[in-house]
This record gives structure tokens, sequence and C-alpha cells, in this order.
């Protein structure tokens, strides 16, 4: 059967790995390809690139980065950040990506996410949402510009109507448990995974090997995605998938 | 020289790059000529089933291709590629494919409560040995598909379980398909593209 999928997510700037990441004795620790070919060797079963590149002329940038990781890396690549058109996502599938997440873009211009399912797929098309528990409302609220910035969408009928506009896949970040290690939102994705029919990655909480084995066992999400516990050598990949494998989950 | 058939489909540069990576000579090309001198075809696709027979049409590489197969020419189709092998596919309406072996394309059932498209890393099982196939024996390897072959057993060499069985790797004589992506399957997808080079292209 399916395996479920352990995602490292990479944030890059210019060309260059942002965060640090010392799981691996490199010299050079902002090369992508370089920090790739490490995640593959350890078991990655794809890889996220954020580009958090603050200006537009920077760019241009993240095409020859994905041009070199995919010469090198052959696992599913995709790539997210600030992408606002169909010829940026043209670019980057032809430099070599496989799926293109769109954000912020996706809210100010929904039209984007069927253009680009109609063009490429929607296997290529990922929508990323960032939410966070509303008290008040009682609801999960979506937030854009990098969870700068509030908008009035619920979050499980926000990713309905993504889905029915063509998104083949959702990201979905807990901002309130972002960087806390306190866990996946569990109740978060259980909502989710009812009220759509497409392969939902989790992001935001993990600190240790039982949040992943949690996560599996009480939903029903298709992948997680982390960046810091990887990074920071925290966790390895293998430890992460002999625990799953030891608690029954299908992993590569 | 394997020439990896350029019809303007999504994953085609990906195949480049895994060749040119594994040093296995290699051309993108739409030209006939080129494609009928090849020692070896590898035919890809992303995308929909009659646009993609249609854009082959357009090209005039229909019967490129099939001259090809009766030349005895290697043929691996992957994906996409794999389902226009056979004869007839019925996405988005009854459509004709390549005819290179038996066999039809049908939509993943979703009545099994499985999500489609089939998307992510699912395990080979090998039905029949073969020095291509066996790379794969107990592999987990990338899918992304919504509708599969199927074919008489006799050309199913590796199967994998989703919901339904799929085939995953097909063959009769020299053509060969693969449902997954043997260019985003890490290590061994690059080991399965190099064994069809040696056993089929080089041999």
């Amino acid at each position: 059967m399916l395996a479920k999928r352990i995602i490292p997510c990479l944030d890059v700037d210019h060309g260059r790995v942002k965060k640090g990441v010392n799981f691996v004795d490199l010299t050079d620790v902002g090369d992508p390809a370089e920090i790739a070919a490490a995640y593959e060797q350890q078991g990655a079963d794809e890889l996220v690139f954020l580009d958090i590149t603050a200006t537009n002329e920077a760019r241009g940038a993240m095409v020859d980065t994905i041009e070199k990781v995919a010469a090198q890396v052959f696992m599913p690549l995709t790539v997210g950040g600030g992408i606002k058109s169909v010829a940026a996502m043209q670019a980057l599938l032809k430099a070599g990506a496989d799926k293109i997440a769109l954000n912020s873009a996706a809210v100010t211009q929904p039209e984007l996410i069927h253009a680009g399912a109609e063009k490429f797929g929607s296997q290529c098309i990922v929508v990323a949402i960032d939410v966070r528990w509303d008290e008040v409302a009682q609801e999960y609220r979506v937030y854009v510009n990098g969870g700068r910035q509030a908008t009035e969408l619920e979050a499980i009928s926000w990713a309905k109507k993504v889905v029915a506009l063509g998104a083949g896949e959702l990201l979905v970040t807990s901002m309130d448990r972002d960087g806390t290690k306190s866990g996946y939102d569990l109740a978060l994705y259980q909502a989710l995974t009812a009220a759509v029919n497409v392969p939902i990655v989790a992001s935001g909480g993990c600190g240790q090997l039982t949040d992943f084995t949690e996560l599996f066992a009480e939903t029903d999400v298709d992948a997680a995605l982390a960046a810091s516990v990887f990074h920071y050598g925290e966790l390895t990949i293998p430890q992460v998938k002999t625990s799953l494998r030891e608690q029954g989950v299908i992993v590569r | 020289m394997i020439v990896v058939v350029d019809y303007d489909t999504g994953n085609t540069r990906n195949l480049k790059k895994a060749l040119d990576y594994l040093g296995i000579a290699n051309q993108l090309s739409s030209d006939p000529a080129t494609i009928l001198a090849a020692d070896g075809l590898i035919l890809p696709g992303v995308g929909a089933f009659q646009k993609a027979m249609a854009a082959l049409e357009e090209r005039g590489l229909v019967t490129v291709l099939q001259t090809a197969a009766q030349q005895g020419k290697p043929i691996l189709g992957i994906c996409l590629g794999m389902q226009l092998l056979v004869e007839t596919g019925y996405e988005f309406g009854a459509a004709r494919g390549l005819g290179l072996l038996p066999g039809e394309v049908v939509p993943i059932p979703t009545a099994t409560g499985l999500k489609v498209p089939h998307m992510g890393w699912n395990t080979n099982e090998v039905l029949q040995a073969n020095p291509v196939a066996d790379v794969f024996a107990g592999q987990a390897t990338y899918f992304v598909h919504s509708f599969y072959v199927q074919t008489a057993a006799k050309n199913i060499l590796a199967q994998t379980d989703y919901g339904v069985k799929i085939p995953s790797i097909i063959q009769q004589d020299n053509v060969m398909g693969m449902q997954f992506h043997p260019e985003k399957s890490g290590q061994v997808g690059l080991q399965g593209l190099a064994r069809f080079n040696k056993e089929l292209v080089l041999a």
C-alpha cells in the first residue's frame, strides 16, 4: 500500500538554504543541492523548497536552484513562495520541480489554482494554507503573507474551495503549533481529511518521535512535513521511519 | 544512443537529467529520422491520454513509434507514456493508443475509498523474473496517476497494490512500460533506467 511520506522543508533565500542544517558535516551548509542529496540519502520521500527571497528581482535564483537540485536528486520536488503566475509555475516545472505550492496568491487570485491545474494537471498544484485557531469565532482562520496577515476565510471551507478549483494536494501548517514542538494539531487534520479527498501534508509542531506516530495513528493525513527537527539533527529521518514502522505505519 | 521522445510533455527534461546523471548517451528529439536511428527510445508522458496522442499525431510520431516497435527497437514508456503503448484509453472518452501492446487504460476505482490520483511511494511486487523488473522487487517507487493499464497476465512483470492490483511494469518483446516515475524514484529508479539501457538498449 501507499507509504506515508516524510518531507523535510528547506527555506531558500537568494539560492542558498537559510536555516542551519547540521545533521551532516557539510563544509558548505547553504548549498541546496548538497543538502537535498544528504536528505535523499537519509530516505526523505520528497522535498519542499520554500522561497523566502524578499525581492522579486532575486526570484529567478529559485529556478537556477531547482535546476541544480533536479540534476542531482531524483525524487519529487515541491516549490513554493511568492509564485503569482502560470509563467512562474512553468519556469519552475521546466527546471525540474514536480509540484508548485501556492499560498497567498491562492487567496488573492484563486483563479490561479484553476489555471495551473488546467495547464499542468491537479497533481502539480499544491495549495499551502497557514491556519490559526480563532478562540472567539471557534474556528480555524486562514492567514497569508507568511502568517502575518489574517483573512476572513475559515480554513475548512477554504480547503474545500481550493480542491474544487483544482488543487491536488494541501500543505496545511498550524501556526499555533509551529515552533512549539508540542505535536501536530490532530483536531485540525481530522477535520480536514473528513472534508476533502486529496492528499494532506501536515506541518507545524513536531518535536519528538511520538508526534509522528500520533499524527498517523489519529489522522488520515498522507505526509508529515518538518524543518527544524531534521535540520538541527534532533531527529533523523531513519529514526522517524523506524518508529513509525514499529507502530505499523507503512513507510518507504 | 537513447532518444527521449520530445512532444511537449512534463517530465521529458527530468528524464534527460536522470540519463545524464547516469552517463547514458541520450538526446531529446521529435524528429522522425533521429527517432528511427536511435538504439532505444523512451516515451515520457504527464497529462491526459487523448491530448498526448493528439500531440504525437501532430508531430507525425504515431506511425514512427509503431515502425520503431516493429523494427524491434527497445521502447520504454513511462507513466502516461506506458499507458499510450496499449490499444485503447478511456480518459475523457475512448481513444486509440499506439497499440504496441494489447490492453486498455481504465480509471482507478474510487469505490475503494482511496484517494485518486494514486500519488506517492508504493511497493512493487515482481510477478515474473526479468533483469529490469528484478531491480524493483519489494522496492517502493513514485507513482502519480489516476488511470491504469489492464493487460494480459503474461505481459505484467510487476504490480502494486492500491485497492486494485495496478500493473507497474509491463512488457511484450522489445516494448516495456513503467507506471511509476523511475526518474523520481531515487536510487532504485536510476538503477532501473540503467538496467533498461544495459539489458535492452545495449544488448
